[in-house]
């Protein structure tokens, strides 16, 4: 059982961008068909009778693990930064953030 | 038995003896490699030097009299998706194209410690995503039982390289069968242990509550010995399990008396390939003469697996992604003058992505959306929950529950056509993951296609931390199959 997912293409640019996607038209337009189709697919959850049960996020019963707090070993700055696509000195170079001001 | 097609322990075993030298093997198999990548594409990169260094190192110790370690010059090929210091990380993405990992994962060292030799890193779905491996930025991975068939997949690379002698052994990840259906379409062991048995410290996150690293090998001796280096707590991954590790060499050869198979019936489907169900059904005869007792089970959730799992795995996926983000690391997109931020971390998601990956974490965002959540990832963990019980009620009547690992064996390239077509093959692993329960699928057959011989794997489930008696199991169902023990693939 599929039931038919309608997803409008607002919708599916709407999810591009809180994905941070920049998706053109026609992939947009491929996209929207597919997800429906997926998500008409998983609509079979709303079957299945959840009242009283609780969410499980983790398959295994764990318990929060408190490291002891003392200095160790880590990796250096220039570890850090040998995978960064643009650096100046000791810093990660990002296009401008704020609008420059007029003056 | 051709050298290429030993198994790990005996490899092993020949180094430590001083029979064959560790150098001498890692050479053998990285030219094996080398040559059969034009044909298969297994790899994406091969270390020729490095591993020959390592292999060294290990014939150095043999030769002065010291313990060289349980996996003493064993050639392991690597998923790449787990760090390694050597070469690069790529995820088979071009999002990670030139990464160089400042680490390597905990699994990977350990299996160094014990005297392995990393030969190269394996290709597969970019980011795991995917049944076929055909979702890689560094082009398909050919079934070496037929060229024109997908190996399976997420770990389609490592599952190629064990089966077809390219090492000793290989590593991969199984968020929802990544492992255990590549081995079946493939011809190999592949063994996903219980969730939190093996560090993940070092493994690319697709879905933290699933994932998990394991073996791909040519016996089940192997999948213990490997699983049992690699296993056990670790400091650097919060959720590995902080409980001893059972042996599992100790009984491995010795039979589970009074074993209780459990076979639910929605497994041997109609939908299924034919073949496929002659083949399970004959393993569980086989097993039944061995003494097994078969017992019917009932897993009414499995269906709803699917949809359970394409809901929970894209979830997590969109916000572990999230961090590729083109400025710490990764591809970075050019911007035109007045272009902003945000516009550089879209563009660069956009460019580095490939269409599969763009898809999950298109359908992951939507499912934790505003005026979504509930009714998408709030019902799926319900539902998960379902799930879990529904396996805890047949565990108390079965030791391992039976069935394929894969409604059909190797397809050929494109065969699926649309995404969801894919997501159906997971049907009967993906609640293995949700549950986080250890499996593992054992070749026990073959599909015939004109000239051609397709492997089938039997799947084996069973409770979590249960991974010794498992392996036990799969050791039994083994033993049964001698004609297929470390086959090397034939294609006509």
């Amino acid at each position: 059982m599929t039931e038919k997912h309608t997803l409008s293409i607002e919708e599916t640019a709407h999810v591009a961008k809180l994905a941070r996607l920049e998706i053109a038209p026609a992939q947009l337009e491929q996209y929207r068909g597919e997800l429906a189709n997926v998500l008409g697919h998983v609509a079979k959850l709303k079957t299945i009778n959840v009242d009283g049960i609780d969410p499980l996020t983790s398959p295994v019963d764990s318990t929060n693990r408190l490291a002891a707090d003392q200095p160790g070993a880590t990796l250096s700055l220039d570890e850090l930064f040998m995978n960064a696509p643009a650096v100046e000195g000791r810093f990660i170079a990002v296009p401008k953030v704020l609008a420059e001001e007029n003056s | 038995m051709s050298v290429p097609m030993m198994d790990a322990v005996s490899i092993r075993d020949a180094v430590r003896s001083g029979i064959v030298s560790a150098e001498q093997v890692a050479n053998d198999f990285v030219r094996r490699a080398q040559t059969a990548n034009s044909s298969l594409n297994a790899f994406h990169e091969l270390f020729e030097s490095e591993a020959l260094e390592a292999a060294r190192a290990v014939d150095a110790k043999v030769k002065a009299g010291k313990d060289p370690g349980a996996l003493a010059g064993v050639p392991v090929a690597v998923k790449d998706n787990l760090a390694t210091k050597v070469g690069r990380t790529t995820c088979s993405s071009k999002m990670l194209q030139h990464y160089r990992s400042p680490f390597t994962a905990t699994c990977v060292e350990r299996l160094q410690a014990a005297g392995a030799v990393v030969i190269g890193k394996t290709n597969m779905d970019e980011f795991a995503m995917g049944s076929s491996t055909e979702h890689c930025a560094w082009g398909p991975v050919k079934n070496p039982w037929d060229t024109t068939r997908v190996p399976g997949g997420s770990s389609g690379g490592s599952a190629v390289a064990a089966a077809a002698g390219l090492c000793g052994f290989s590593l991969g990840s199984d968020t929802g069968g990544s492992i255990r259906q590549p081995a079946s379409l493939c011809g190999c062991v592949g063994f996903k242990p219980t969730y939190g048995r093996i560090s993940r410290y070092g493994l690319v996150a697709f879905g933290s509550s699933l994932d998990q690293v394991g073996p791909l090998t040519r016996s089940v001796r192997d999948a213990a010995l490997t699983y049992q280096v690699m296993a056990g707590i670790d400091d650097r991954d919060s959720t590995t399990a902080d409980l001893s590790v059972e042996d599992p060499m100790k009984d491995l050869e010795t039979p589970i008396a009074g074993l209780r198979v459990g076979v639910p019936k929605q497994y041997l489907s109609d939908a299924n390939d034919a073949t496929v169900n002659a083949c399970v059904n004959d393993a569980l005869q086989r097993l039944q003469k061995l003494g097994a007792t078969l017992v019917e089970v009932d897993l009414p959730l499995t269906d709803i697996g699917i949809s359970t799992y394409y809901v929970i795995a894209p979830a997590e996926a969109s916000g572990n992604l999230a961090r590729f983000d083109g400025i710490r690391y990764g591809h970075r997109a050019a911007l035109k003058t007045g272009e902003s931020l945000d516009t550089l971390y879209s563009r660069s998601r956009a460019e580095g992505f490939g269409p599969e990956v763009q898809r999950r974490i298109m359908l992951g965002t939507y499912v934790l959306s505003s005026g979504y959540y509930d009714a998408y990832y709030g019902r799926a963990l319900r539902v998960r929950r379902l799930i879990k019980a529904e396996f805890d009620n047949a565990f108390a009547k079965c030791d391992v529950i039976a069935g394929p690992a894969s409604p059909s064996p190797a397809f050929p390239f494109g065969g699926m056509g649309d995404p969801l077509k894919m997501y159906l093959c997971d049907v009967y692993t993906v609640n293995t993951n949700i549950a986080g329960l250890p499996a593992i699928s054992v070749p026990i057959g073959f599909a015939t296609e004109g000239s051609r011989s397709l492997p089938i794997g039997l799947h084996l489930q069973a409770p979590a931390f249960a991974d010794a008696k498992l392996l036990r199991a799969a050791r039994m169902v083994e033993k049964l199959f001698p004609e297929l023990a470390r086959q090397a693939p034939h294609s006509s």
